[in-house]
């Protein structure tokens, strides 16, 4: 333990000594009076830390034992998480301030569980994991029910905390065989005794750790919470839930099944390529009869998450790669899409059902223009950015010689985009009904475009995420 | 079968037992005290172990705090465990079926059972050699060096989940009178009492 390992956590650390002192001076000072300066704070703080992160560079260095691994992959989870959560922190405090439950804590929480997603991303040894794990689900179990006084949200904290409990106690379990076999808990050690003709104890082990990671990610068949914990949960918590957790997880995902069991990539290439036609497939067609927006995009996750995985299902650099790209478009796209949802109101209350948008264009043609991007980039169709990345894992599957994966990947992103251009329709050829509020909110409404915006401009060069994507997959995969 | 061979399946087959009636139990006072044998049980194979710092530490705090306040808990809610347990009947049949397939298979992976060569070394490298050094001191060396940052997240997850249950519980409430301590104290008898000097015969 030298001060070199304190200054590659020193991210981590710096968050977590502004959490600490903000959770203080809020206390000791205006409490909730202060929830909207410490919001735009810690989004500023967010940005910062990404910046520091981005622009630091420099080679792979593992720190404290090899517990934590600092490298071009962990940065670029890292980035990806902050400036998803900073954005998701900034639109939801208008929401939060609305219906009268802006605290303090939240942004708190929401730091604490970046915190704990960033020593995921950055995990070199299966107890970094555990605990970084730990420390992001049980801020979003908190912020699941945040709004205690309504049924709806406390159940979808209760039913998160349980179902969470049991994949943690699923991926402990894993995590005790391998160690039995290995000897150690430490990836690189795992890495180095486990190769091609592995015990079952070992696949066994594997099994559980990719269920508990397979269940953070909400994949099928560990999907059951999503729809449910989405509906429930608030708004700005479900925009958060479907944004940087989910890259958190994926990435944690590449990390350990790269770093820690390399050596067995065909073992778990079966496995993810079943989740991940599963995933795809009980998205898009479940998604189908969904009235309830929140839930709508609980199933669209699901069906994105098939899609990630089919890359990561490649078992090559090309596969991280290509799964990169396309959690950082899939975070870009539900962004904005979250930005508009927490904007639709009827009454001044909160309104979900996907019928209400009918004739939206009436009310606010820009936005309903930027929501008709978004949606046809959800759905995967070109010229929009969302079409290159299932592009870049369709090949990546097509290029490790899962033809089948890819084909089935085709089939799922067709039934999946009717649920995206229905909305589409009923924005601009529904039936006349009640409109919705016209809400003006200038964050919202700049997230919405700007998301827009990228999913159009993006497809020139991708603001060079690919190039940062491909240097990251080098990093992983040796 | 020597003595420690005996204590080890004592303690085990103890433990097993209690775990099973902790789940079964109709009153939920007697699941808690099932509990807290199945703890017991487990603190004695920690000592089989020779990890009697995790073995006191396992009585005084589980069993002696944590359990206590379980009971005080569970005495104190008005919850019928009975109700809540009702539809374990009607998932028993269901659930005993995928459990003996998980155990059958946990069978298979255990009887192919390997450890990778230089295990048990990679195991017992971490921790200095214990006829040295003592077993607290071991931990502590361990904890505050080795695990360092394992040791400051966990107090960070401990952190989260007391703010949470602030957040989750806390409510402030205007409409009732509370005692500020330190008005009370800082009061001034000069200002806060009169003398007065009552004639006789005179009144007020």
């Amino acid at each position: 333990m030298t001060s070199n390992d304190f200054s590659i956590v020193l991210p981590e650390t710096l968050l977590a000594i502004y959490g600490m002192l903000a959770l203080l001076f809020a206390v000791y000072t205006g409490k909730d009076k202060l929830a909207g300066l410490i919001t735009w704070v810690t989004a500023a703080v967010f940005v910062i830390v990404a910046l520091l992160i981005g622009l630091g560079g420099g080679g792979a260095t593992p720190a404290f034992h090899g517990m934590f691994i600092d490298d071009a992959f962990s940065r670029f989870g890292k980035v990806g998480i902050l400036l998803a959560g900073a954005a998701v922190l900034v639109m939801s405090y208008d929401f939060l301030d609305k219906r009268g439950f802006a605290k303090f804590e939240y942004p708190i929480l929401v730091l604490f569980s970046t915190i704990g997603m960033m020593v995921m991303v950055s995990a070199g040894d299966l107890m970094a994991l555990y605990l970084g794990l730990e420390l992001m689900s049980l801020s979003l179990y908190v912020i699941a029910s945040f709004r205690r006084d309504s049924v709806k949200s406390t159940e979808a904290g209760l039913k998160y905390f349980v179902l969470g409990s049991l994949s943690s106690g699923l991926l402990l379990y894993g995590s005790s065989l391998v160690y039995g076999f290995a000897g150690t808990t430490s990836f690189a050690g795992i890495l180095s005794v486990v190769s091609v003709d592995a015990p079952l104890g070992v696949l066994f082990g594997l099994v559980f750790i990719m269920t508990g990671l397979a269940f953070k990610v909400s994949a099928v068949p560990f999907h059951m919470w999503t729809p449910d914990v989405y509906e429930g949960a608030p708004t700005p918590t479900t925009a958060f839930f479907a944004t940087a957790p989910k890259l958190a997880a994926m990435a944690l995902f590449a990390r350990v099944l790269h770093d820690a069991f390399g050596g067995i990539t065909a073992d778990w290439q079966q496995v993810l390529a079943v989740i991940a036609v599963a995933s795809m497939f009980l998205g898009a067609i479940a998604g189908i009869g969904q009235t309830n927006i929140k839930r709508l995009m609980a199933y669209s996750s699901i069906s994105h998450m098939g899609f990630a995985l089919m890359g990561l299902a490649a078992g090559n650099a090309e596969g991280v790669q290509s799964a990169l790209i396309y959690m950082a478009i899939y975070v870009t796209m539900n962004i904005g899409t979250f930005a508009f949802i927490m904007t639709m109101e009827r009454d001044g209350q909160p309104v979900t059902d996907i019928a209400s948008l009918n004739l939206y264009w009436r009310n606010s043609p820009a936005k309903a223009l930027a929501l008709l991007v978004l949606m046809f980039s959800l759905a995967g169709v070109p010229p929009m950015l969302g079409f290159f990345g299932k592009l870049a894992v369709l090949q990546a599957a097509w290029g490790a010689g899962l033809i089948y994966l890819a084909i089935f990947g085709v089939i799922a992103s067709v039934i999946g985009a009717f649920y995206y251009l229905r909305i589409v329709y009923y924005m601009y050829f529904g039936v006349e009904t009640d409109p919705l509020d016209k809400v003006s909110s200038p964050v919202t409404f700049a997230l919405l475009t700007l998301s827009a915006l990228i999913m159009l401009v993006g497809i020139v060069n991708m603001f060079g995420v690919d190039g940062m994507a491909a240097l990251a997959a080098e990093a992983l995969v040796k | 079968m020597t003595v420690v061979d005996f204590a080890f399946y004592t303690f085990a087959i103890v433990m097993l037992v209690a775990g099973l009636f902790t789940v079964v139990s109709k009153n939920p006072v007697h699941s808690v005290l099932w509990l807290i044998l199945t703890f017991l049980s487990a603190s004695g194979l920690f000592v089989l172990l020779g990890a009697e710092f995790v073995a006191m530490l396992l009585i005084i705090v589980y069993v002696g705090a944590v359990m206590v306040l379980f009971l005080f808990v569970v005495m104190m809610l008005d919850v019928d465990f009975a109700e809540l347990k009702a539809g374990m009947a009607k998932y028993l049949p269901f659930a005993l079926l995928i459990g003996v397939v998980l155990l059958l298979q946990m069978g298979l992976a255990f009887g192919d059972w390997t450890t990778a060569e230089g295990a048990q070394a990679l195991r017992q490298s971490v921790t200095p050699d214990a006829a040295e050094i003592h077993n607290t001191a071991a931990l502590g060396l361990l904890m505050y060096d080795q695990y360092l940052m394992l040791f400051q997240l966990a107090g960070l997850v401990l952190l989260v989940s007391m703010i949470g249950a602030i957040v989750l519980t806390l409510r402030h409430r205007s409409d009732v009178k509370r005692q500020n301590v330190l008005q009370q104290m800082y009061r001034d008898p000069g200002k806060a009492m009169e003398l007065k000097d009552v004639k006789p015969g005179q009144g007020l």
